[in-house]
């Protein structure tokens, strides 16, 4: 993974120290609530219910083991040891003292590390594919250029005070993992018949108050070109995006606006000028050069590939865990690993200090050190050798990060919701706890196929929910919490925002209206149908007669 | 006392005034017009005895700083400091248009925004009246680094291919 140098550790150094400043002026008094919020939503600190939040920077979803460790030293230091790992490949910690910010921001340095950009009206974390670099429907290893976005996203002086917050998701593979479609810039590697690499350039997509599918902007973009048009679109936006209305403040809403052609255009004028920038123009040696910091591993070649097939034969608690929880791998002999942070009992994407630690030693044993986060809110071990699988999914299972049910109803994306977030106006936790309560049979949540339930605890989104096969929205109807349910989302390459099923539902109905859901698919599907697949052939007729019945 | 920074330096001799839309032009002085004065009243304003610039906000669109580049100042007004339009302005002012002259940000321009309006091309600074300009000094000091290049040092990324 991408190593700093000099500069990166300094500049990381530095914006230490500047942020400690601003704490000790803000606390002094010398700057006013309105003047320091930028400044602390910048270094990643929310002000929220209980306590602040502070959101950590993980670059395209990257661990090292080190990082993993000092994520649970912090954890275990200055919060309740534990994190929440966001959609966006972040984690999240909920009790932080403000005062302590700048020496967890100290200890996240020290193994290169920050908060910079993951809150604010600025360009936040660039995220990607879980499974960069050894997917087999790879175009193209996306992590290269998603560093040097980092870079030039990274403390960029004229887009620090956007109109609104702006995310960008790069996918270097045929199917979708890393949702560029709701992205405000989704950016699709490509290959050209003749084999010229770039990019298809998505904007205004998003999810929130105002969820919108990205459009086309540029339909092939050479690699070279990425930052000269990156920040032409930035400029555009910067300059006519609204500021008058927060609500209406993204990119998506300015795209519309103006009609995607139109917006094209904008940019286009302004790419002719950019793309001249020797600032801005990547050539051949500076991409090989971020590609250097992306090697293979030194995979084994003596892996004994049927390694894992007796196992599979006789353990059927390791045949589901293998089946649900792992993935196949451009290296022959090697599969990635999906660490569930789903486990019944716990909030979703959460994990504690002692899990972290184990994660990063396990890292270590079996998967070359590195680990990574999903935007589906789990961890992955991306290279291990698969007659060294039995003895992971053993450990794993001892810290309770083996749970078989990646890509299940159970396997849910879920916001911090009313418990932690000062937006909230319903509960998500504990409705995911009661989901999981009731689908408790594994055999039966396995019948179910691939369903992807997402729950948000206010329209800001945060939990995915309109891109949920099943979506669940928090709503407060006078004071009291509601749930608005929707089906038919989609993230992926057929991205399409989930329709409503109909009035809210109040919180005790929600399990019950969820299982006549179920229990409707179960009945219309026609052999192998995903869920999906049926809602899209009968529509959501039959679904809402059973769900208000 | 002037609240002025220019140059990284701290001004006690600013010789410019800001003239409100109903204010008579004086005879001499420097002075500064809003963008919409200058649009009305500019053959009449450049035969004066004194220097003239202009204050832009983030409505001017930037198509027409090409046209402003022969005026020894520009004043980039920030209403509130989290409204970032003018720090594009400011930044194809130099790059692309070449300016040269004085770009001042004036209005809600406090210490935690100067770097950024710096490493834009922002060279002068009235900061707000609350607030100590001498303070603010420090702002330009706490990075000595950055990934996005500015005309004084080199890009970073071009550093490493060397």
């Amino acid at each position: 993974m991408y190593q700093y140098d000099q500069y990166d550790q300094q500049l990381v150094d530095q914006r230490v120290a500047q942020y400690r400043d601003q704490t000790r002026r803000y606390l002094a008094g010398e700057l006013s609530e309105d003047e320091f919020r930028p400044l602390r939503l910048q270094n990643g600190l929310y002000i929220q219910r209980h306590a602040p939040m502070l959101r950590v920077s993980i670059p395209y979803g990257l661990l090292s083991s080190a990082q993993l460790r000092v994520l649970a030293h912090i954890a275990r230091t200055y919060d309740k040891g534990y994190g929440h790992f966001t959609t966006r490949q972040n984690i999240q910690y909920n009790w932080p003292p403000l005062e302590t910010v700048p020496d967890i921001l100290a200890d996240l340095a020290t193994v290169e590390m920050h908060a910079i950009q993951t809150s604010g009206n600025c360009i936040r974390n660039v995220t990607s594919d879980q499974f960069a670099g050894i997917a087999e429907d790879e175009v193209e290893d996306p992590r290269p250029y998603c560093e040097l976005i980092r870079q030039w996203a990274t403390l960029h002086p004229e887009f620090a005070y956007l109109p609104r917050k702006f995310k960008i998701a790069v996918t270097g593979s045929e199917r979708d993992r890393a949702a560029t479609q709701v992205h405000d810039i989704g950016l699709q590697l490509q290959r050209t018949a003749d084999g010229e690499l770039g990019f298809r350039v998505l904007v205004g997509g998003g999810l929130g108050r105002t969820p919108i599918i990205g459009e086309v902007v540029r339909e092939f973009l050479p690699e070279r070109e990425l930052l000269g048009y990156l920040e032409a679109i930035l400029r555009v936006y910067n300059l006519l995006g609204r500021r008058d209305n927060m609500y209406k403040a993204r990119i998506k809403i300015l795209v519309k606006a103006m009609g995607i052609d139109a917006f094209a255009s904008a940019v286009e004028k302004e790419w002719q000028h950019t793309r001249q920038d020797p600032a801005l123009q990547l050539e051949d040696a500076d991409i090989a050069g971020f590609k250097k910091h992306f090697p293979a591993p030194a995979y084994r070649t003596d892996v004994d590939t049927a390694g894992a097939d007796r196992l599979l034969a006789g353990n059927a608690d390791f045949q589901r865990w293998y089946r649900r929880n792992t993935v196949s791998h451009q290296q022959p002999g090697y599969r990635a690993v999906v660490v569930s942070l789903k486990a019944k009992d716990r909030a979703p994407g959460d994990a504690t200090d002692a899990q972290m630690e184990a994660v990063a030693e396990l890292a270590e044993r079996y998967s070359f050190g590195e680990a990574r986060v999903t935007h589906q809110q789990n961890l992955v071990l991306a290279d291990v050798a698969i007659d060294t699988l039995e003895a992971l999914w053993h450990e794993l299972d001892q810290h309770g990060l083996a749970t078989p049910n990646v890509g299940t109803l159970s396997d849910m994306i879920c916001c911090p919701g009313l418990d932690f977030c000062s937006l909230a106006n319903a509960g998500s936790i504990d409705i995911a706890a009661d989901i999981n309560q009731r689908f408790d049979d594994l055999d039966y949540i396995y019948d179910l196929g691939e369903l992807r339930v997402n729950l948000s605890g206010c329209m800001n989104g945060c939990g995915h929910h309109t891109v949920g096969h099943i979506g669940i929205l928090g709503v407060d109807k006078k004071g009291e919490e509601f749930y608005q349910i929707t089906l038919g989302g989609s993230s992926s390459n057929d991205a399409t925002l989930g329709d409503r099923l109909g009035p809210a539902v109040s919180k005790d109905r929600v399990v019950d209206t969820m299982e006549s859901i179920i229990h409707a698919y179960t009945d219309l599907r026609e052999g192998e149908e995903s869920f999906l697949e049926t809602y899209r052939r009968v529509g959501m007729k039959p679904f809402k007669e059973r769900a208000y019945a | 006392m002037p609240n002025l920074i220019r140059d990284r330096k701290l001004v006690d001799d600013d010789t410019w005034t800001h003239l409100d839309d109903e204010q008579p032009v004086p005879a001499s002085g420097d002075v500064t017009v809003s963008w919409q004065r200058w649009q009305a009243e500019a053959d009449t304003l450049r035969n004066r005895d004194g220097r003239l610039g202009v204050r832009l906000d983030g409505d001017v669109p930037v198509e027409e700083l090409a046209g402003l580049t022969e005026l020894p100042l520009i004043a980039l007004h920030f209403p509130a400091f989290k409204d970032g339009r003018c720090y594009s302005h400011a930044r194809l002012l130099r790059s692309r248009h070449g300016y040269a002259g004085e770009i001042r940000a004036i209005g809600d321009v406090l210490r935690d925004q100067l770097a950024y309006m710096e490493r834009c091309g922002i060279n002068a600074f009235e900061i707000r009246e609350d607030r100590s300009a001498d303070e603010a000094l420090q702002a330009f000091d706490e990075f000595s680094v950055d990934y996005q290049g500015r005309s004084e040092r080199p890009f970073p990324l071009r550093l490493r291919r060397s």
